[in-house]
């Protein structure tokens, strides 16, 4: 996976709140086996409106997504983090997130950026008066900027997701190195009643 | 002491909790399916690395299997590829799998308990969100995506930064028509589609530990719709009752161990919590939701709700939008909106108990003119044993498909979906845009009320009919 230092590109405004999953990449999608190939479904049935943001000519080749409050609540599907980052997504900032896609996201290397309400509301209105304004965003610094409004907005990434999105690590490697402790839990800690399954 | 039931299976599940790292937490079973899986075995092989414990790994078929002909080749080309590929993953890497046409396949979340290997005080993950299901057995159970199941399948462990503890209390009694969904959607109504976000909730008070353990599984498993991490209830000898004897249980002296050690995995008294809500069991009323989030709600005596009444800008938005989606008008009765089609199942309300409540409504009645209803069991087994009371009897005979077990229109992957426009009243836990189909509408609420719907053709509850 590579790491991300620095994003900067145009972004798009979806201002609502409580955007689910189901909607980010529908049900039909995930029969897929594949991590690849779903641009084509990222939010599939609000593009069938051709007033949606991300209808809009500027919108393609955008690397952040600005949207409202607990993004990506509901289904785990991980579907929906390889869709945003299919279309060319590399962050996505909005006030919170649905716990799940703010997992799978640092996984998959997506910026889960947390920004307050005030912050957002701002990115908003930037966005609004330019829609093809560039945002930069600072992962070191963790701030989202857009230089022509005069905005630097702060936002919250706990510490270790951040220096796993900067170098781009393997999270398997990284906790292969306490296999031994994970051994001796195993061999000392599991209680003699806990169901196994024999194959 | 002072310690919360979450403390108590959290610490006594980490594995290491380096510096600067979110502590490792080891994982007792591994719950996986055809949809959420595929890329995840196939991180490992091309990275050279295996199933560590395939003994704490089980996979069943669920998200799109059909729930008609399974005597047929599946028609769905993905579908029948996906299925096939779980089907060779567990072969090459010795997971037990109970695949469809096996008495044990089902929904995951129904077949983890019903094989007693949902057990208190265990960690349970699954690349699906409703797996806050299990915490009704005293158990940390929750959702993760495709990468953390990788995770899990090469090291049996996690890594999670460590959740808020919330505690939902509902104190009173439920009425005579109330039942563990309406509770369910009451908390969810309370708490908002967010507000459980970076939590784990402990159910407590005296309506909780009322319920059975189906209904405790209904409760834990919409934690996610409040957005919180997972939900658990302190076992007890309901809890216990329901597990002696089943297949993966303890037995003889290993039971009466695990019984002592299970007996200790409650709140202490006096322990804190980060958030606390109360709830009043005795106020609540059969739930009907209106928008399209679970959050969304009211009761079936009152009217569709005008966006203008409610608290901030956003939630305004966001009802107008919902009830422009659901075709819907401020100040409509609830009990006059028709319905098109009534699904009884998911993971929510798909368990035999259920059912029974179900059948109980529909007995001797009719399904109204022009409404589709189907039942979708839980799992294969939950089938069989509705099928040896006689509730197929009842369902068939009003009018109702009776369908195998699987997913269905929970989520609409398997074929089994809702037409544009097409509305439903559905016990499953998700009334998101498009949930059930494209363009569909749904409606969810309680076995019941999902019957009692069927039969009057709009909104009803048993009583009414």
């Amino acid at each position: 996976m590579p790491g991300i230092q620095r994003i900067s590109g145009r972004a798009v405004a979806l201002d609502r709140r409580d955007v689910d999953t189901d909607q980010i990449i529908p049900a039909a999608w995930l029969k897929r086996v594949e991590r690849t190939g779903f641009a084509p479904g990222l939010f599939g049935a609000w593009r069938e409106d051709p007033g949606f943001v991300l209808n809009r000519p500027g919108a393609s080749g955008a690397k952040v997504l600005v949207a409202g409050s607990n993004f990506g609540c509901g289904s785990s599907r991980e579907h929906a983090v390889w869709a945003l980052q299919d279309f060319g997504f590399q962050a996505v900032v909005a006030p919170s997130f649905g716990d799940i896609f703010r997992n799978n996201s640092i996984a998959a290397g997506l910026v889960p950026a947390a920004a307050s309400e005030e912050s957002v509301t701002r990115l908003f209105a930037a966005l609004a008066a330019d829609p093809d304004a560039e945002v930069l965003l600072d992962l070191a610094a963790r701030t989202v900027a857009i230089g022509s409004a005069g905005l630097l907005e702060p936002f919250e990434l706990a510490d270790y997701a951040r220096w796993r999105l900067i170098e781009g690590l393997d999270d398997i490697a990284l906790t292969l190195r306490h296999e031994p402790a994970i051994a001796a839990f195993e061999s000392s800690r599991r209680p003699p009643w806990l169901p196994a399954l024999t194959a | 002491m002072t310690g919360r039931l979450f403390d108590k299976i959290w610490d006594r599940h980490v594995v290491a909790s380096p510096a600067g790292e979110p502590p490792l937490l080891y994982i007792d079973l591994h719950l996986v399916h055809e949809v959420t899986s595929p890329q995840a075995f196939e991180g490992i092989e091309l990275a050279g690395r295996k199933v560590r414990r395939p003994d704490l790994t089980l996979a069943t078929m669920d998200h799109d299997v059909p729930t008609v002909g399974l005597d047929q080749p599946i028609a769905d080309e993905l579908a029948a590829q996906q299925i096939a590929r779980l089907r060779r993953n567990c072969e090459v890497h010795g997971v037990t799998l109970h695949p469809l046409g096996s008495i044990e396949q089902g929904i995951v979340h129904v077949i983890g308990p019903q094989l007693g290997l949902t057990q208190p005080g265990m960690t349970i993950v699954c690349g699906d969100s409703h797996t806050s299901t299990h915490g009704a057995f005293g158990t940390l159970a929750f959702g993760i995506g495709t990468s953390e199941v990788e995770h899990v399948l090469a090291t049996q462990t996690l890594r999670q930064a460590k959740p808020a503890a919330m505690a939902v209390t509902v104190d009173g009694e439920l009425g005579p028509e109330l039942t563990a969904k309406d509770l369910v959607l009451g908390i969810i109504r309370a708490l908002g589609t967010g507000g459980g976000v970076g939590s784990v909730i402990e159910y407590r008070g005296a309506a909780v530990r009322a319920l059975s353990m189906q209904g405790r599984m209904t409760v834990c498993n919409m934690s996610i719709e409040g957005g919180a991490r997972a939900g658990m209830i302190a076992p007890d000898d309901v809890t216990f009752a329901f597990l002696e004897g089943r297949r993966h249980s303890p037995r003889g002296k290993l039971w009466e161990q695990a019984l002592d050690d299970w007996r200790s995995l409650v709140s202490d008294d006096g322990a804190e919590f980060d958030r606390e809500i109360r709830v009043d069991a005795s106020a609540l009323r059969p739930a009907v939701t209106w928008g399209t989030n679970p959050a969304q709600s009211v009761t079936i005596d009152d009217v569709v709700p005008d966006p203008s009444s409610l608290s901030t800008p956003a939630l305004r938005q966001a009802a107008e939008r919902a009830l422009a989606y659901m075709d819907l008008s401020p100040g409509t009765a609830i009990r006059d909106i028709r319905v098109d089609t009534v699904f009884i199942g998911s993971c929510t309300n798909g368990r035999l108990e259920d059912l029974r409540a179900a059948a109980e409504v529909v007995r001797g009645r009719k399904v109204s003119p022009g409404v589709r209803a189907l039942v979708v069991p839980g799992s294969a087994r939950v089938k069989a044993e509705a099928e040896a009371e006689g509730l197929d009897k009842y369902f068939t005979d009003a009018g109702f498909e009776w369908r195998s077990a699987g997913c269905s229109m929970c989520l609409g992957m398997n074929g089994d979906i809702l037409a544009p426009g097409e509305r439903s009243a559905s016990t499953s836990n998700r009334n998101f845009e498009g949930r059930q189909g494209p363009g569909g509408r749904t409606h969810l609420v309680s076995p019941a009320v999902a019957a009692a719907t069927a039969v009057a053709g709009h909104f009803s509850l048993p009583g009414d009919l």
